[in-house]
């Protein structure tokens, strides 16, 4: 792992999200460095999904702070949470089949010479990002309709790295995925981590977030649950505390650590 | 941008970079990357799209062919040059408004309007021109930003309101025929000047024979250079180019229908202004459909409307320009039209006009589902469409069996596009 810095990139101080009647978020406090790779785990409902839009500006908050790089902002619309360098992949992709990767890679921030598409320089420019991303396709001139699932996934993330953006979050990248491709795409989180990006994965796989992960993070019914490191935490309890099945040590240190933060 | 900065990573992840940009560039699918293979490479992509079914423009030339040939065998003057320069002249009209539909279909919808502005357009110039002795380039420019106006109005209904697209310009198609039966009024004919602008769009020819090969030599060259150009900044940057052989295969392609037929007009009265103008708007719309940002948007709404959305692209706006610009497209065409019969009459733009401009785009090769097709099919398709009117009407055979057969025509070409399709879909490629 790559050092983390002290100051995490992006943290949530006692984020609260209310939908009506609906409590959605409540208290919740998330924290990512840059290099890091954090892993959001929780049952169906559990309020992951609620927790990225509201970083990535679709959900404004209710209460709390958001602070970036140390200090409190505002992450009121999509725009907002993109220039402050929050790159959101959501899980359907959101790539057009029909326009080959570069257009894709490319699409609403085409380089232009002279009035017209500067093709060459963005297929020099998909080429080089997808060299240093080590992403294997076979073409860049092909259309998204003719690559796998995994590759259009690795695609999808290479297109949200066009901006350099700090934070990367990634919505279930592997959930359609094959053996090979979850690993392609893993490996790829891994060299977005070795860049010194700081990404959030969310992923119901525990063998994914065991692979990648830094740190896990567990929502339970719209409140942390825990957050545990990866390398000595076992799977076990990982899935206890997203189950909230058992009354043990583990629930029980998560509750009190959970305590301590907030003071 | 700043992808530049990827080659100047933190200290710890560089070497892991320069191992990981080597594997990347040794996994590449050798089958795919027929570029770097030369020559060679052309010809074994060439075949393994035609086996996945990628088949382009190859089966609307080869219909072609087919019609030239029946035609011929049945009426030996078919394929003369007076009959041929015709057969140009008169598909212009249609050709116009073909490349506005192919604008709409490029987005999977379909503008059912269009016959009708383009009798709009005619009847507004003969009215403002004829009846109240307007200026005719002021008649004329007004005429086209009608058919602008008309396609903005549906854009905005179909973008904004969120009608179908269909819905809203069926009622275009009733209330721009009722529209224009009330501006022609009680005549119901209104002939044009026949030394007008308007009617010289047709009637004009460069007669000077240096005019028809003049424009040969500039396509041809024209070609050359910007693929030569383009050919050596790729190289430049490192990325694959085409083969010079490949390059000069086309190039030699393109020289040998120019000058075909330049040779056909200039046995006849020379080069059409029609023509000429109707291969600069191809020339210009394909450059902007596949050259410029907005032609990109365009594409991306065909492909996947959220994907643009999230891409930041103004939906509603590139709805609405793409609407305005099949009702622009249908103007100019209406024009055309007008200018063919030398007036502006009730049946402009009714019946079934409308759907041989459509049929032309489809038969073109443009995809019915959006996201796929360039405005050069619409010329290929009104080609079929116009050979097929001419030569039955040298037959003599009557309008009723023109109707079948031009529909039979649509009919097959749908059904090579759809079985096309499977196979594109089973091959990975569609």
């Amino acid at each position: 792992m790559v050092h983390v810095s002290a100051t995490p990139v992006l943290a949530l101080r006692g984020v609260s999200k209310r939908f009506g009647a609906v409590q959605a978020l409540t208290d919740v406090e998330l924290e990512v460095h840059a290099g890091e790779v954090v892993a959001l785990v929780g049952d169906n409902g559990a309020g992951k999904s609620t927790l990225v839009k509201t970083i990535a500006g679709v959900h404004p908050i209710d209460e709390g702070v958001i602070e970036w790089e140390g200090k409190a902002v505002q992450v009121n619309k999509p725009n907002d949470a993109q220039n402050l360098g929050i790159a959101t992949v959501y899980q359907d992709l959101a790539l057009c089949d029909n326009i080959d990767v570069v257009g894709n890679l490319f699409l609403g921030r085409e380089i232009r010479r002279r009035g017209a598409l500067d093709e060459v320089e963005m297929e020099r420019r998909s080429r080089e990002l997808l060299d240093t991303l080590s992403i294997r396709i076979p073409s860049v001139r092909i259309p998204i309709a003719s690559l796998s699932g995994g590759q259009r996934q690795v695609v999808a993330i290479a297109r949200s790295m066009l901006g350099e953006p700090k934070l990367v979050i990634l919505d279930e990248p592997t959930a359609a995925l094959g053996v090979e491709q979850t690993a392609q795409v893993l490996d790829l989180v891994e060299r977005l981590r070795e860049r010194g990006h700081a990404v959030i994965l969310i992923s119901h796989n525990m063998a994914d977030v065991k692979a990648v992960a830094d740190k896990v993070a567990v929502l339970r019914l719209g409140r942390n649950n825990g957050v545990f490191e990866v390398e000595s935490t076992s799977q076990e309890e990982i899935i206890s505390a997203i189950t909230g099945a058992t009354d043990n040590a583990v629930t029980r240190r998560a509750a009190r650590t959970n305590g301590e933060s907030k003071k | 941008m700043s992808i530049d900065k990827t080659s100047t990573p933190p200290e710890e992840s560089a070497v892991v970079n320069t191992e990981a940009a080597a594997g990347a560039a040794t996994a590449v699918d050798p089958r795919l990357l027929v570029r770097e293979q030369g020559f060679a490479g052309y010809v074994t992509e060439f075949k393994r799209k035609m086996k996945a079914g990628d088949l382009g423009s190859i089966p609307v030339v080869v219909g072609l062919a087919i019609i030239w040939i029946i035609f011929q065998s049945l009426n030996s003057n078919f394929l003369t040059a007076g009959n041929l320069s015709d057969i140009s002249v008169a598909m212009v009209g249609t050709g116009m408004i073909a490349v506005g539909i192919v604008f709409v279909l490029l987005l999977g919808e379909i503008d059912l309007s269009v016959g009708s502005v383009s009798g709009v357009a005619g009847a507004t110039f003969a009215v403002l021109n004829i009846t109240h002795g307007m200026n005719e380039v002021l008649a004329l420019v007004l005429a086209i930003l009608t058919g602008t106006a008309a396609g903005a109005i549906h854009g905005f209904v179909f973008a904004r309101i969120g009608v179908p697209a269909f819905a809203v310009t069926l009622a275009g198609l009733l209330f721009w025929q009722g529209f224009m039966l009330q501006i022609l009024g009680s005549n119901g004919t209104i002939n044009l000047d026949s030394e007008g602008i308007v009617a010289k769009l047709t009637s004009y020819y460069f007669s000077d024979v240096a005019a028809a090969y003049g424009l040969a030599v500039v396509a041809v060259a024209g070609y050359f250079l910007t693929s030569f150009l383009g050919n050596r900044r790729r190289e430049a940057a490192g990325i694959p180019s085409r083969p010079l052989s490949d390059l000069v295969l086309r190039t030699v392609l393109l020289a040998v229908v120019s000058f075909a037929v330049a040779i056909v007009y200039n046995q006849h009265k020379g080069l059409p202004l029609a023509v000429v103008i109707f291969l600069a708007v191809l020339v210009f719309t394909d450059f902007v459909l596949r050259r410029t940002a907005y032609g990109r948007k365009v594409f991306a709404l065909g492909g996947s409307v959220e994907a643009s959305r999230r891409a930041g692209i103004n939906v509603e706006l590139v709805r609405i320009s793409v609407f305005a610009i099949a009702g622009t497209f249908a103007a100019i065409g209406g024009l055309f039209v007008a200018s063919k019969i030398a007036s502006a009459n009730q049946g402009a733009g009714t019946g079934e006009f409308l759907m041989n401009v459509i049929a032309a785009a489809v038969i073109g090769g443009t995809s019915l589902f959006g996201g796929r097709g360039r405005t050069w099919n619409a010329l290929l398709g009104v080609l079929v469409i116009v050979s097929i009117q001419y030569g039955l009407a040298l037959e003599g055979i009557a309008a009723p069996v023109q109707y079948m057969i031009t529909g039979g025509v649509l009919l097959a070409t749908v059904i090579i596009d759809a079985v096309t399709r499977k196979t594109q879909k089973t091959a990975g490629r569609a």
